[in-house]
Formats: C-alpha cells, structure tokens, sequence
C-alpha cells in the first residue's frame, strides 16, 4: 500500500473522465431533458389556451342558441298578430260584403217589386179600358184617351 | 483461496489479498544476481515497496479504467439516443441518475459553472461502481486473475496478485480528491483573487482592528486556516479510502471463516450475506458522499462573501 504513480494515473484519469462527462454526456443529456421540460410545458400551456377556447365557443354557442330562440319566439309571436289581423280583417270584409249584399238584394227586391206594381198597374189600365170599351160597346179611340188613362193607372 | 494450498496461512492469505500488482522500477540489487534497475512486476509485497514512487498498481489502474469507461459508455450510448420525447428503458435510469445529481448541485452550489455538475455525475456514478466491486465475491477475481497469469503469462500462480476495488487503494481515492483540491485552489484564487485567497488564509478566524495585532494573527490563522484547506482532500480521499479499505477486510476475514470447519464456516456465510447487504449502502453512501462534499468544496471556494 504504497504511495506511486497510481495517484497520478488517477489524477490523470479522473480530470479525462470528468471532461468527457461533461462534453459526451451531460451536455446532450441536460439539453434533451431541458427540451422535453419545454414541450410539456409548451404542450399544457396550448392545452390550457385550448381548454379556454373551449369555454368561450361554448360560451358563444349558448348565446347564439338564446338568441336565435329569442328570435324564433318574435317571428312566432308576429305570426300570430299577423294570423289574428289577416283573420279580423277577413272577418270585417265578410262583414262588408254581406252587406253590400243583403243591400243589393234589398234593392232589387224593390225594383222588382216596382216592376211587378207597374205590370199590374198596366194590366189593371187595359183591363179597365177592356171593360169601358165593353160597357161602351163602341170603340173608344185609343189615342185619344190614353192621356186619361195614364192619369188613371198612375193614381192606382 | 483459504484452505487450497496448506502453506497458505491466515496471514499470507490476507496479505495475498491486500498486496497491489504492481509494476514498476525495481531499483538494482533487490533480487538475486540482478545489478541494475529493471522495470519489472513485483514478485512480492517486498519488491513492491522497493519500486517506492515509481510504481503502479496495475491492478488497481486497470479497474478504476475499466470501470470509468463501463460508466462513460453506458451513459454515452444514452446521451447518443437521447430523445426530448418519451423516454424508455435505460434512458429512464440515466435520466433519474442525472436529475439526482442536478438537484444536489442545484441545492449546494448556488453559482453558475459547466463543470461542477458533470463532475459530480462523474464522482457518483464511477466511485459507486468502484466501491460495488467490493460486493463480488473476495476470491473470485483474484483467482481468475491467478489462472490467467499462470496460463497466459506464465507467472506463478502464487505471485499473482490482484485487487479488484480500487476504492481500496488511497492512490486511487487521493488522486481524486487531489484533483478536487486542484480545482478548489484554482477556483479560489480566480473567484476571489490571489489576494483574496491570501487574505482567506490571513484574516480569519482572528482578526482585529488595529493592523499591528492584526499582523500578529497573520501566522496563527495561516496556520489554522492552511489546515482546514488541507484538511478537505486529505479527508476527501481517506474518508473513501478508509470505509472501503475496512469493508474489503472485513469481507477477507469473513471468508477466513470458510477454511475453519463447516460450522464456522455456515456462520461465515450469514456473516457475510448480511455484511453484503449492509455494504450496499455503505458503498452507495459513501459514493454519494464523496459527490456532496465535492459540491460543497467547490461552492465554498465560488463564496466571496465574508461569512465565515
């Protein structure tokens, strides 16, 4: 156990193990754990930026869907205003026209009603004309009292 | 190889096992008819002490390389495939060993320096694998060693010797803890200046208003503080040295049992399971260990505050 050149041999030795250590081994060891440290820490980060546009696409969604059931709700709401008006309205012009109607009616009535007294009238003027003439037994001139018998059948 | 050979005693055989190979220059006249300096391997612990400073421990050299190396591939081979995705298999250890070590030097060394970290990873991983040389059977090694001098070199099997924990050896542990020593003097003295640096070794703990009784503490802190420095590679290395060196001997005296009759030798065996399973921790600890104490040395010599 003496003291000789195997401590320089060790010297020697460790000095060139430690500098291949640490330009072989360490360097590219430390690196690589350092470049995966950074991709996980890159790789959550995106997971988290991902995770929050997450949220607010859902967050937008929803309100698109408030929305547009808002919405759907007014046009549902103005189709019935619409429908209950479109349905007065008919209603009040149903209304009209049976009037306009019934007065048409009502008038003709009427006129009809003229008509059929002026036939009879006419009839009644002949009839009576028919009688006299027979009464007479001689013609009766026509002409001549046709003014008179105007007179007579306008006061019947 | 207790028990194999009837000349072989207790204590031949716990020297057989604490003598290093040793190459080296053996100075003329140690052998029979040799007259000059031949570079040579020792043929025994003698011859080895005689080669003095200019000697190897071939042994010792051999596996604190090989080993050094099964590290360095081992963990280039992974920083090679290294993926920034998911990692699998070997790569997962490599990188739980690495983080380990990051997190020491993180917490330890507040300063910012390429080489501390590596140098830690280094100390742990190839110290933990000297040290785990302890836990492969005594007699193993050594005895495929005496086998392949004797075939292949033509050595007499008894001279072989051959250690395999090179922990075990204190040129191993201080050649280490010198090159941390190196580093402690060149960081202080770039960090704090050589001024600073003196005036480190100078001004504390003792120190005074009045420059004459401050010139007078000079000596007495140098003194003081030049210790303390010393102190830290001196302790570095014989801490390891000294927890594997005795771990070693205690797994020795444990398989001295296997030649001293059954009994002894089944109560040997138990011995030395348990002893095995307390050595794994005492050989990951003193890895680890060995790796903080580096950090904090280098952290202290980084510190330029004047807080101590």
């Amino acid at each position: 156990m003496s003291f000789n050149l195997t401590f320089i041999g060790q010297m020697i030795a460790f000095a060139v193990f430690v500098w291949l250590t640490m330009r072989y081994v360490w360097t590219p060891i430390t690196k690589a754990m350092e470049d995966r440290q950074k991709k996980i820490a890159d790789g959550l980060s995106a997971a988290d930026r991902a995770n929050r546009d997450l949220e607010l696409a859902q967050e937008k969604a929803s309100q698109e869907l408030r929305e547009a059931k808002q919405k759907a709700a007014e046009i549902i709401e103005q189709a019935n205003k619409r429908s209950a008006r479109l349905i007065d309205e008919a209603k009040e012009n149903a209304r009209e026209e049976g009037e306009r109607i019934l007065v048409q009616a009502r008038g003709e009535i009427e006129r009809e009603q003229n008509r059929a007294k002026e036939a009879l009238r006419a009839e009644l003027a002949s009839l009576v004309v028919i009688g006299a003439e027979k009464i007479l037994e001689t013609s009766v001139d026509a002409k001549a009292h046709s003014e008179m018998l105007d007179k007579l059948s306008a006061q019947l | 190889m207790a028990g194999e050979s009837e000349t072989l005693t207790a204590g031949s055989y716990i020297d057989h096992h604490l003598t290093n190979l040793t190459f080296g220059q053996l100075p003329a006249g140690t052998r029979p008819g040799q007259d000059q300096a031949v570079w040579t391997l020792a043929q025994n612990g003698h011859e080895a002490s005689q080669m003095g400073f200019m000697a190897i421990h071939v042994d010792m050299m051999g596996w604190s390389l090989l080993l050094g190396l099964i590290f360095f591939v081992m963990f280039r081979k992974v920083a090679k495939n290294m993926t920034s995705d998911t990692p699998s298999g070997f790569q997962n250890f490599v990188e739980m060993v690495v983080d380990f070590v990051q997190d020491n030097v993180k917490g330890m060394f507040p300063y910012k320096n390429p080489l501390i970290a590596p140098m830690a990873l280094t100390i742990l991983v190839w110290v933990f694998l000297m040290n785990f040389m302890d836990l492969i059977a005594v007699d193993l090694l050594p005895a495929a060693a005496a086998v392949v001098g004797e075939h292949v070199f033509g050595m007499d099997p008894h001279h072989v010797y051959f250690k395999v924990v090179p922990s075990t050896d204190p040129n191993i542990t201080l050649g280490m803890a010198f090159d941390v020593f190196l580093l402690i003097l060149f960081f202080s003295i770039r960090e704090k200046g050589f001024g600073g640096f003196v005036g480190e070794l100078t001004k504390h703990p003792f120190s005074h208003k009045n420059p004459v009784v401050q010139t007078l503490f000079i000596p007495i802190n140098f003194v003081l503080e030049f210790v303390n420095l010393i102190a830290k590679p001196v302790s570095l290395g014989l801490r390891l040295f000294g927890n594997m060196y005795a771990g070693e001997m205690i797994f020795i005296l444990i398989a001295l049992m296997y030649s001293a009759g059954p009994a002894l030798g089944i109560f040997g065996g138990g011995l030395q399971i348990v002893w095995a399973l307390f050595h794994i921790l005492i050989i990951s600890l003193q890895a680890f260990i060995f790796m903080v104490l580096t950090i904090v040395y280098m952290a202290q010599s980084f510190e330029t505050g004047e807080s101590h």
